[in-house]
């Protein structure tokens, strides 16, 4: 059996090992990926994102045990959990698994920690490649936890069905709440920390935010199609409440996105978002093997000593000579 | 794409004295690797399944309460049962030499006492770890 076989079977050495030779980018890797590409498609895609102690890893821990259910040996949660790569050092600290013990002993839950290595939106590298291997290999549930994010990094939106926006008392009024970036890209809103003073107050910024929202969506939309309303959950991931009432979200926002055609557009601008980015990196190695290095180093330097502006630099490379 | 060493520190056992840990976890994240740490009062079963999901280069195990010589030769079976009885494993601590031997003897590669070098850790480990 190949390796990609016998991490489609379930063998758990297989994935991990096959994970690792994915985010190296090792031909054996994404040779494997290309063979699994046709089992995926089928797993919910879950982001986990908010601000830095907002408590992501500690949801995320009970949020997958109330997800898998009783312990058994299929497979059914998968974690993609995601740190910072130092930018000094190369290297980094990873240690969402401190929140997450719990889930250490679970044969159906596994859990893999990535480094963001020089990636800026709130993703590993190759965190598209890690979601697309854990639905290939049959989680049926993957769940992607982000960086701590502040405002702009949304790229989660962008490879999650469901995205769950966290947010913890004391953080910032109604207008923070106003502001472009992360809470758009919320379909399920959570106030964690909900023991803590304040948490009603931000609850109450984020549905007064929300209600703008609506009516100013309620001008523009086709009232014929069918709506989702993005809920504010209160959560205490500590104590455990709140946990049944998220997972109920959850589920509610699948059975929206099945039955109102949503789920199939997101998933299909996923499979093509993958596509595109390829061919820019493809593109990009394409004209750097062809390209005069000697003119670039030259363009480069005008560059610097701000001779050119860049938008010139660029139209010169690619000019004939 | 480069590949980076991928390290797993764990504090197996009873005692909560974690400076030690997140002191070698800092250097290595410092030399340049990724370093998954897993916190304090860590079962052999617990590291065992962590080292498989993350498909380490190493195992770092921080022991200050005695108990060693239960701990490690049981994380050492699991990790063989998982196939993973190549990945090297190292220990520090306060760890007497004649247990020291004992453990090199059942497969640990390096056992650190008190006042180790960080700089010996991480030269050792870029030697023990050799990433495809």
């Amino acid at each position: 059996m190949t390796l990609a076989e016998k991490a489609a079977a379930g063998d758990r050495l297989s994935i991990a090992r096959l994970l690792t030779k994915i985010e190296s980018a090792t031909p054996e890797g994404l040779d494997a990926l290309d063979e699994l590409y046709p089992k995926s498609g089928k797993a919910h895609i879950i982001g986990i994102t908010g601000p830095s102690g907002s408590g992501k890893s500690t949801l995320v821990n009970r949020l997958a045990l109330e997800l898998a259910g009783e312990s058994s040996t299929e497979r059914k949660v998968a974690i993609i959990a995601v740190d910072p790569t130092s930018p000094f050092s190369g290297g980094a600290l990873l240690g969402d698994r401190v929140r997450m013990r719990d889930l250490a002993d679970r044969p159906d839950i596994f859990i893999r920690s990535m480094a963001t290595r020089g990636a800026l939106g709130g993703l590993a590298r190759a965190a598209s490649e890690t979601a697309l291997l854990m639905d290939a290999v049959g989680f049926p549930y993957v769940l992607i936890e982000t960086v701590g994010a502040g405002q702009s990094e949304v790229d989660i939106a962008r490879l999650a069905l469901t995205t769950v926006v966290i947010e913890a008392p004391g953080l910032g009024d109604d207008v923070q709440a106003g502001k472009a970036g992360i809470l758009e890209i919320a379909d399920i809103l959570v106030v964690n920390k909900s023991d803590k003073i304040g948490a009603d107050a931000a609850a109450h910024s984020l549905a007064v935010m929300l209600e703008i929202g609506e009516e100013l969506r309620k001008e523009s939309d086709d009232p014929n199609t069918l709506k989702w309303k993005t809920p504010i959950i209160m959560t205490s991931a500590l104590i455990g409440e709140g946990i049944t009432a998220l997972a109920d979200a959850i589920r509610a926002h699948q059975t929206y996105l099945n039955e109102s055609g949503e789920g199939e557009k997101r998933s299909q601008a996923r499979a093509l978002d993958m596509l595109e980015r390829l061919v820019r990196e493809k593109l990009f190695s394409a004209w750097q093997d062809e390209t005069d290095l000697g003119r670039y180093q030259q363009v480069k330097k005008d560059v610097i000593h701000r001779k050119l502006s860049p938008r010139k630099a660029v139209s010169r490379l690619f000019t004939p000579d | 794409m480069d590949r980076k060493i991928r390290v797993l520190i764990a504090k197996p056992g009873l005692d909560g004295h974690d400076r030690g840990a997140k002191v070698i976890a800092r250097a290595l994240r410092d030399a340049g690797m990724e370093v998954i740490y897993t916190g304090l009062r860590q079962t052999p079963e617990m590291i065992a399944g962590a080292a498989l999901q993350e498909d380490v280069d190493a195992v770092g195990l921080s022991i200050l309460s005695g108990a060693h010589m239960t701990l490690v030769p049981r994380l050492l079976a699991l990790m063989k049962a998982n196939g993973q009885e190549a990945t090297p494993v190292f220990v520090g601590g306060i760890i007497p030499d004649e247990d020291a031997a004992q453990l090199a003897a059942l497969g640990v590669k390096a056992v650190y006492g008190p006042g180790t070098s960080t700089t010996r850790v991480i030269d050792d480990l870029k030697k023990f770890t050799n990433p495809v």
